[in-house]
């Protein structure tokens, strides 16, 4: 197991996160789930879009690439492709992930590459101070709805299962422990792990508080069945309580494995050298 | 007897015409082919409607014993497999054209047009032999006898095509084009084609632009090829994503340009080495990632085929109006390459030549160039791939590693995850040298700023020279880019006035620091262009100070021809 202080960024670091901020016990999560999986920061590659859940990437030791608004997991997927070596993590909120990066979540979950989506959930947008996001309930008041939110809230997980995800989870940034767990299955399952965290926003957010998820959410037993996707399905309608946990495995081909690139050679592509007789030889078929 | 070449001319102007879905496509292949293989030069352009079956499309294929390069307006012998003429096409039948279709179907349609109508009831023929499908093997048939082109190259060429995946397709295709050639002998009564076959040009390649790019991108060092497709860049995500296993490419068709630009820029930073291929719409869609690019400092290889905008505009046709596009995309301040080949050959090299100097200067490089060119074919010697090199410019890194260093060169030297113990930082915020926070601080952001906007330096001095063709003692300089290069040479050796000479940008930008001194000498200088707003010339006087004094625009979606050149030309009374 790797030390979890070689995850810390070296030097007095300024977080920008508001005290009590949801996003500090997820930070402290993931570099607990990337200690306990025995990986080094060279291992590793944290994507993120913008938004306050994206500064996360700067704040942990490892490579990262702070990337654009809804456009991340593009990066983290080109990423990977290049070097499928590396330990791939995408990070962004639910204004980044479901509103501005909606369309690359839908064909990422189609795609399958073997990375880590991680949502920070807060259903709001925090950076720019309130307003509502997709999964902000019906009738929330924001600086741009102030009459209420008219539209209905999307629902991720019921989204991901409805596209067969690889693997689809929700999390609460209340509990660090199974919040770390669940990570550490996520990053070790092979394929598109899409992983949905709740996270209170202490600033904005007062509706959705800590107090609030704890109420509203339950974790799924042992006995719960991941693999059955009519089940997963039925608990994304859920709406009484949230469910917490692992709830959809699917394993099935990466991004990845599908390429004509790596059916060869599985060497990163910075470690291939071009071949000049072969081109030279395509030539003849123009002749 | 009707003789070709015509008198005054020294090839042979053949135009194809008939519906999406008749195989003009086909024709223009086995012709280019064939023709060529028989020792003939060739060239074919094609120009079809935005549609998949129906319509009026046509390719033009110019024959000659000299290298054929250019469009012509002019059509000597015109093959009709549909009626339904286009007013474009129409216009272009002057009084020695032949024409050859079924009378019964065109009925009254080319009536006192051209020279002769030759009655050839094609698809009669076709269905004899069991498919009007066929019509189209048969009038290349025809056209391949009348060039006294030996039936064997038409066996080989469907041996080649069809033969292993149905031999029967095989025999059925010589059937047809051999139906062409008993046509034909009954035509040779009535035309004689004169001309001298080269038995050098058999060697030579015959491949369109599109092809050019795919093998320049390999050439380069290409491992990653991202797109959406669009008219007239998809040939390029096609071509490689059909060698992606021989050539080792990653390959992917993504939900949208966005997403594309973006896996690009995910690919360079984790050592691969990416192309992104579109028209102008689809790097409107790029433009926030190229702004990212630019901050990030990637490097980053860009295709963009421009056709006739704005918006949808003309989907399958030409036009040179992105180069503003190129220059001025993405917000912010960062520095660029735009390279604009102007033949097939250029098309090669320069994309060759782009993956390594976006390598070199972390910086994107837009490979700019249109339908015409992409669809356009001729032959040529064989690209030669020696002293051609991949410059990975990517080092090995260690714990101390600073992604973004301040060096007086501007260039900060290029780690990747995984190569060395470094971590490497990419930040789409602005950054100190470590790549992380910086406090906003306002004198590392006009550092960074300056940083990148030094590299600038470097791209110039590595700019590529434009090229001088004609009278190097020039009184009047005509000015091109891209695609026109080759109608430009042949209209000014036709317009055969001294001391007339052509300087073709190659690189618009940066700008290569000899063009001012070409303009200089220049008394006259005519700037042509495909577009209404004359980009070239603006930027040229942006940047040289200096301005042209005359100006070819066109931008109708077809590309500019010799003859309509050379009428402009004269009309300048220069």
């Amino acid at each position: 197991m790797t030390d979890v202080r070689m995850f810390d960024v070296p030097g007095p670091i300024d977080i920008m996160w508001c005290p009590g901020c949801g996003n500090f016990p997820i930070l402290d999560a993931i570099k607990k789930a990337l200690a306990e999986l025995d990986l080094a920061p060279q291992d590793v590659l944290i994507c993120s879009g913008i938004g306050q859940a994206a500064k996360l990437n700067h704040y942990v030791n490892t490579h990262f690439l702070h990337g654009l608004h809804g456009r991340s997991i593009s990066n983290a997927t080109g990423a990977k492709a290049a070097n499928p070596k590396l330990v791939v993590l995408d990070v962004g909120g639910d204004g980044d992930r479901y509103a501005e990066g909606g369309n690359h979540i839908i064909h990422t979950i189609r795609r399958n590459p073997d990375i880590t989506a991680l949502v920070h959930d807060n259903r709001v947008y925090g950076l720019t101070k309130g307003q509502a996001s997709p999964t902000s309930p019906m009738g929330y008041i924001s600086p741009t709805t102030p009459k209420g939110v008219a539209s209905l809230p999307l629902n991720p997980i019921a989204l991901a299962v409805s596209l067969d995800a690889s693997f689809v989870a929700q999390a609460f940034a209340g509990d660090i422990e199974e919040t770390k767990e669940i990570l550490k299955k996520a990053i070790s399952h092979k394929g598109f792990s899409f992983v949905n965290i709740f996270q209170p926003c202490v600033t904005f957010n007062k509706i959705n508080t800590y107090q609030w998820f704890k109420e509203n959410t339950y974790y799924l037993g042992d006995d719960y069945d991941a693999s059955d996707r009519k089940m997963a399905l039925e608990k994304a309608f859920e709406t009484d309580k949230l469910p917490l946990g692992v709830i959809y495995v699917n394993n099935r081909k990466t991004f990845e494995e599908s390429l004509a690139a790596y059916k060869n050679s599985d060497k990163p592509l910075y470690d291939r050298n071009i071949l000049w007789d072969k081109l030279t030889k395509t030539f003849e078929r123009f002749v | 007897m009707i003789t070709l070449p015509q008198a005054n001319n020294k090839d042979i102007s053949i135009v194809v015409t008939g519906a999406a879905g008749q195989g003009i496509q086909t024709v223009e292949d086995i012709l280019g082919k064939v023709l060529k293989r028989s020792g003939l030069n060739v060239f074919a352009t094609k120009e079809y409607m935005s549609r998949v079956r129906g319509g009026n499309n046509s390719t033009e294929i110019r024959v000659s014993s000299k290298s054929v390069r250019a469009f012509v307006n002019r059509i000597d012998l015109l093959i009709c497999l549909n009626k339904g003429l286009r007013n474009y096409l129409k216009e272009r039948i002057n009084n020695n054209t032949v024409i050859m279709g079924d009378i019964e179907k065109m009925g009254k349609e080319l009536a006192g047009r051209g020279q002769k109508f030759f009655d050839v009831p094609l698809l009669h023929f076709a269905k004899e032999l069991g498919s009007p499908l066929f019509a189209n093997v048969v009038a290349a048939g025809i056209i391949t006898a009348l060039f006294d082109v030996d039936m064997s190259l038409l066996e080989q060429y469907f041996d080649e095509r069809f033969g292993t995946k149905d031999k029967g397709l095989v025999t059925k295709n010589i059937d047809a084009a051999k139906k062409g050639y008993e046509i034909a002998r009954e035509l040779a009564k009535d035309i004689t084609v004169k001309m001298d076959h080269n038995s050098e040009i058999r060697k030579e390649l015959l491949l369109t632009g599109s092809d050019a790019v795919s093998l320049g991108a390999i050439a380069g060092g290409c491992n990653m090829i991202f797109g959406y497709p669009m008219s007239p860049a998809t040939g390029v995500l096609s071509h490689l994503s059909q060698v992606a296993e021989e050539f080792e490419i990653v390959t992917e068709q993504t939900e949208d340009e966005i997403s594309a630009m973006n896996m690009a820029i995910g690919g360079w930073y984790a050592g691969g080495r990416a192309m992104v291929t579109t028209s102008g719409g689809g790097f409107d869609l790029m433009s926030e990632g190229l702004s990212l690019v630019g901050i990030g400092e990637s490097p980053m290889v860009i295709h963009l085929g421009q056709r006739p905008g704005p918006a949808t505009g003309l989907a399958t046709r030409t036009e040179q109006a992105d180069l503003n596009l190129a220059l001025y995309a993405g917000h912010g301040e960062f520095p660029r390459a735009i390279l604009a080949p102007g033949s097939i050959q250029e098309a090669f090299y320069m994309t060759q030549h782009a993956f390594n100097l976006a390598a070199r200067y972390q910086v994107p490089v837009f490979i700019l160039t249109d339908q015409y060119l992409l669809d356009s074919s001729y032959n040529l010697p064989a690209f030669s791939c020696e002293g051609l090199k991949v410059e990975k410019h990517i080092i090995k890194t260690d714990e101390s590693y600073k992604r973004y260093v301040i060096t007086e060169d501007g260039v900060s030297p290029r780690g990747i995850p995984g190569y060395g113990e470094g971590l490497i930082a990419f930040d789409s915020n602005e950054h100190g040298e470590t790549g992380r926070n910086m406090d906003e601080d306002p004198q590392i952001r006009s550092e960074m700023n300056a940083k990148r906007i030094r590299k600038l330096k470097g791209l110039e001095k590595d700019s590529l020279p434009p090229a001088l063709y004609g009278d190097v003692d020039y009184d009047v300089l005509l000015i091109g880019w891209g695609s026109t290069k080759h109608i430009i040479e042949e209209a000014m050796e036709e317009f055969s006035r001294p001391k007339t000479a052509f300087l073709q940008i190659r690189q618009p930008f940066p700008l290569h620091s000899s063009t001012k001194d070409y303009l200089k000498r220049a008394k006259v200088i005519v700037d042509i262009e495909g577009n209404t707003t004359a980009q070239m010339a603006n930027l040229i006087k942006l940047l040289t100070g200096i301005e042209a004094s005359h100006r070819i625009l066109t931008s109708s979606g077809m590309e500019i021809t010799v003859e309509e050149l050379l009428i402009k030309l004269r009309c300048l009374h220069v």
